[in-house]
């Protein structure tokens, strides 16, 4: 279940399809790359998988559709969120499309579902999204890479955040589900004062008035919480409408660019935890979102900005093998040096193969032609590394 | 928990009470009296929804997207029913069961295809968007007390629609007896399709005035949809008065559970377990509340059929 | 020979299916397909047992596939993964499941029974999600697949794919048996008409039950087969949206007959699949092909022969 789009050839499948359509001089060179991206493209979240292959395919172009000088083609596979379904199509991409290495994933649930189809099939898969701190730990695994993050860590950047502020008594509110309950330890890792109360809401719930209630009645210095997607706007705009604003909103990956659409002005001034903001001054970010904006018509998001890192740092490795992806360890080192210019400055790969990156606290803004974004206020965290790559006893490939 | 916090929970449950009851009224009405099994009635509520995403963008007004939803709504409903669904009348659930899915499908896939994936956003009307202090910090959204307002205003309506005019009567014999009411020389296709058409009316009402609370999304339905089974399976199947009733049980059910839940569990269990398991918990309660009012009462706390 | 001829279709079906990795499909991918189909229609089968057998239509049996699938996680976690334990574990944890559901559910009927198979499915959703130690709801990733008599015979793709088709047909024969026996008359008798069944002796309540307890037991080798294909298991199997798939399986084949669920599970997954290479919006073609079968085909796809040998009488 793998919707196809070589570049180039049959581009007229939904994404800004004239920018892509290229001369095909290359192709007679070498049979080209093969890359599969998967992103969840159906369902209440699919306005996160959009932002990762727009992102990605916006790289691509800037790349002039060669990674490391081969050709390549794109293949957009949509996981539905169902893991099973994920599991089925990403084996196909790997046996029957022979895709050379499998690129994207937006959930964690996802993620692990694919994780070991996809690496005990000697193909590298990096995650441009989800980074759930197992495999950055003890399951870290020489086929796999992140440009994203661990999970926890955006969360721990604002719990860094909230103790330096210096609040005293913060409210927890997350989903219940495994993300939500690794948002909450990931926020206590940093914050040491005292955590008033926890909510764990249904991962299905719409309305926040219950719990906005409760979060009244308990007075916090500030509310930390991770309501992914469509829960983000519902809360966002529910925590206005109760006069809860004056209550700092300390978040991540609740107020970004894909949700803010639909939350608008109840959203500024919101703070979130984060790796990238389109503000970034930084010459790549600067052409990135320039471009991501003129050719989608909408503001990117982080989902966006490490998908486009990817087809960059896919590039690099690439380049650096001579165009050779067969030999597993030299494109492991290739792209373990990972030697390209990140969106976000500073970026290295740790010895789990996590990024070393640094880590922003991020405000909700109105820019002067309406559109909204979140704008970096300053950095938390200096050229990190996670908590979790000690753990990581790397297995040689 | 103070009796203040507790009195605030209590209205956050009715007015989920109150959104549910518009969307299961309309599917209460058309499964009593038409027999027909429309799992594609939450679609209905999504539609209305994005109908007034697209009438505010167009106007900058609620109340004019408001207006221009409701008879947009309805014409859609009486489209869906012209193309698809009178075909299935005579059929038995299941054919119903698949066919409304695979209009769910279209129409989930079918508002993304239009206006993208991404939530839309609402505006709150300008009159509604403050509120009335209920505690310290807290103010309860005017809106809010609006929705709830108009949702009783609505019950009210149809109360009297139901209970006193002829339709509401040809409407009432046909969910105690449909085939009776045909063989009497009633026009049953017609006091079907304005049963339905009605109904498409009220779960698009639904959706416009969530809109701008909730976020306006592909599959907004789909959850919804199942509570409102849960609502008129409690409630008696055809049943207005049953669907109220049960629509405010489940919102009450829903909202209380989810706050008390927790302290409750906590005087077991640790609190970091009581959290989860409460959250767990609270999130099953419904089910739980209509497993066992179907295992007690199998027709519902106010059956309608004669059987 | 009249019986005979009614198992054509599933008969035919099925060898289809077991020639089918040497007539050009036994591509490693092409045989991952085939074998969530042929376990997603043995679940289909089973539940066909309850929706044409028995009237009994469940909103809720990939709770079933989801007691088979969490017991293959709870035994892989205890590092217990031999098949002849974890097999009939999985079985008797799906049937224990049925057993003690269905002995509210049966009660009820109609829509009733849709509803209340539905809230116990979600429970047991809910209860998976909470399971923080197998991965709540981020699912579990198996370490390996189980093994039999020590050998690592399920990772072998041509190995599974005929352990699949083994336990579809399987399935099938054993509903097929329970169908033709007094035992599915007795079923059929309270479908049609539950006072008269009652007026003749039979009380239709342990009857429905053990069908219940039967088919759940089904499910719950499938499940525990589906673990194994896909590796990993999570809440989202038991989703009501799962329970609704199986459920649109059997209706799509039709429920005339078992082979009705066989030819509506492959005819799903692989519509699924073909139509999702065409179009980013492929849903909405599957949903108007949805609608267009049941407008066009009342006996669902397995009705289509006789339909055709109808109009051709006509015409």
């Amino acid at each position: 279940m793998t919707m196809r789009i070589e570049l180039g050839r049959r581009a007229a499948l939904g994404l800004g399809a004239s920018a892509l359509a290229m001369p095909l001089v290359a192709r007679a060179q070498a049979a080209p790359v093969k890359v599969g991206l998967v992103a969840v493209l159906t369902g209440p979240q699919a306005s996160l998988g959009t932002h990762l292959r727009d992102g990605f395919m916006l790289g691509m172009r800037h790349l002039e559709n060669r990674l490391g000088g081969r050709g390549a083609e794109v293949l957009v596979i949509d996981d539905e969120l169902r893991p099973d379904a994920a599991v089925t199509k990403v084996r196909a991409a790997i046996e029957r499309d022979r895709c050379d290495v499998i690129v994207g994933v937006v959930f964690s649930n996802i993620l692990a579902a694919i994780m070991r189809p996809v690496t005990e099939a000697q193909t590298f898969l990096i995650s441009t999204n989800a980074g759930p701190s197992p495999f950055a730990g003890r399951g870290c695994n020489p086929f796999f890479f992140a440009t994203s993050y661990v999970n926890d860590q955006n969360h721990a950047v604002m719990g860094q955040a909230a103790q330096d502020a210096g609040y005293r008594r913060v409210m927890i509110m997350t989903p219940n589900y495994q993300a939500g309950r690794d948002a909450a330890a990931g926020f206590k890792s940093r914050y040491r004062g005292e955590v008033v109360d926890e909510i764990y809401t249904p991962l299905t719930q719409l309305d926040f008035s219950a719990e906005l209630a409760r979060i009244a009645a308990a007075r916090p210095d500030a509310l930390f919480t991770f309501m992914p997607g469509g829960l983000g706007v519902n809360l966002v705009r529910q925590y206005r409408q109760a006069g809860l604003g004056n209550i700092p909103f300390l978040s991540a990956f609740t107020v970004d660019e894909a949700v803010l659409p639909a939350q608008g002005d109840a959203a500024v001034g919101f703070f979130t935890g984060t790796t990238w903001t389109p503000t970034l001054p930084n010459e790549q970010n600067a052409r990135f979102v320039r471009d991501f904006e003129g050719q989608f018509n909408y503001v990117p998001a982080s989902y966006a900005a490490h998908a486009y890192d990817s087809a960059f740092l896919l590039d690099s490795a690439i380049r650096r093998t001579g165009g050779n992806m067969a030999d597993k360890g030299a494109l492991r080192a290739a792209i373990k040096a990972a030697d390209f210019r990140s969106v976000r400055g500073n970026f290295a790969f740790g010895a789990n193969h996590f990024p070393v990156q640094d880590f922003w606290l991020a405000k909700v803004a109105k820019r002067a032609d309406g559109k909204f974004q979140t704008e970096h206020e300053r950095k938390v965290f200096d050229n990190v590394t996670d908590p979790f790559a000690a753990e990581c006893r790397m297995p040689a490939g | 928990m103070s009796t203040t916090l507790l009195l605030v929970q209590g209205l956050n449950g009715l007015q989920l009470g109150i959104l549910l009851f518009l969307i299961a009224a309309g599917l209460t009405l058309v499964f009593g009296v038409m027999d027909f099994i429309n799992l594609a009635h939450g679609v209905q509520y999504m539609v209305g929804a994005y109908f007034a995403a697209f009438f505010a963008a167009q106007t900058g007004s609620f109340w004019l997207a408001l207006l221009l939803a409701l008879p947009a709504a309805l014409l859609f409903g009486l489209l869906l029913e012209f193309l698809v669904f009178r075909h299935l009348y005579d059929r038995d659930h299941m054919a119903q069961v698949l066919a409304t899915f695979g209009v769910i499908l279209v129409l989930n896939q079918g508002v993304k295809m239009v206006f993208g994936a991404a939530p839309l956003q609402v505006p709150l009307p300008d009159a509604l968007t403050g509120g009335i202090r209920v505690m310290e910090g807290l103010l309860y959204p005017t809106y809010r007390l609006a929705i709830i307002a108009g949702g009783l205003a609505t019950a009210g309506l149809l109360w009297w629609l139901v209970e006193r005019t002829k339709v509401g009567m040809l409407v009432r014999a046909g969910a105690t007896n449909a085939p009776m009411v045909a063989a009497l020389g009633v026009d049953i296709r017609r006091l079907f399709m304005v049963v339905f058409g009605f109904g498409a009316m009220l779960a698009g009402f639904a959706g416009v005035l969530a809109a701008p609370i909730l976020s306006v999304e592909p599959g907004m339905g789909d959850n919804l949809l199942i509570l409102a089974f849960v609502v008129i399976v409690i409630g008696g199947i055809g049943s207005i008065r049953g669907a109220f009733l049960a629509a405010l049980l489940v919102g009450l059910v829903e909202t209380l559970g989810r706050s008390l839940m927790p302290d409750l569990m906590r005087l077991f269990l640790s609190p970091s377990e009581a959290r989860q398991v409460g959250a767990a918990l609270s999130s099953m309660l419904i089910y739980i509340a209509m497993a066992a009012i179907l295992a007690f009462r199998p027709a519902g706390l106010f059956p309608v059929r004669a059987s | 020979m009249r019986a005979l001829k009614a198992e054509l279709p599933a008969l035919l079906l099925l060898g289809v299916l077991a020639v089918a990795p040497f007539a050009g499909f036994g591509e490693g991918y092409v045989l991952t397909l085939m074998a969530r189909a042929m376990i997603l229609a043995m679940a289909a089968v089973s539940l066909s047992l309850l929706v044409g057998g028995a009237g009994l239509v469940s909103m809720g049996h990939a709770a079933m596939m989801g007691f088979g699938a969490y017991a293959v996680v709870i035994l892989d976690d205890a590092r217990i993964v031999e098949a002849h334990v974890v097999l009939p574990v999985a079985i008797l944890a799906a049937a224990g499941f049925a057993l003690v559901t269905g002995a509210v559910a049966v009660r009820t009927s109609g829509v009733h029974f849709i509803m209340i198979t539905l809230a116990f499915g979600q429970m047991a959703f809910f209860t998976a999600t909470s399971l923080a130690g197998y991965g709540g709801d981020d699912g579990y990733t198996l370490y390996a697949r189980n093994t039999v008599a020590g050998g690592r015979l399920l990772e072998n793709k041509l190995a599974f794919h005929y352990v699949c088709l083994g336990a579809l047909a399987a399935a099938w024969l054993l509903c097929r048996m329970l169908l033709a026996s007094r035992f599915g008359r007795v079923l059929r008798a309270v479908k049609g008409n539950p006072m008269r069944a009652q007026a003749l002796g039979f009380s239709p309540y342990p009857y429905r039950l053990t069908a219940y307890v039967i088919a759940g037991a089904i499910g719950g080798a499938a499940g525990f087969l589906f673990a194994n294909a896909t590796e990993f298991v999570a809440p989202a199997y038991i989703s009501w949206q799962r329970s609704g798939e199986l459920l649109f399986m059997v209706i799509l084949g039709g429920v005339a007959g078992l082979h009705g669920a066989l030819i509506g599970a492959l005819g799903f997954v692989l519509l699924e699949e073909w139509l999702s290479h065409q179009w980013e919006h492929w849903r909405i073609l599957f949903g108007v092909l949805l609608i267009l079968a049941v407008l066009f085909l009342p006996n669902g796809l397995s009705g289509i022969p006789a339909q055709v040998a109808k109009g051709l009488r006509r015409g």
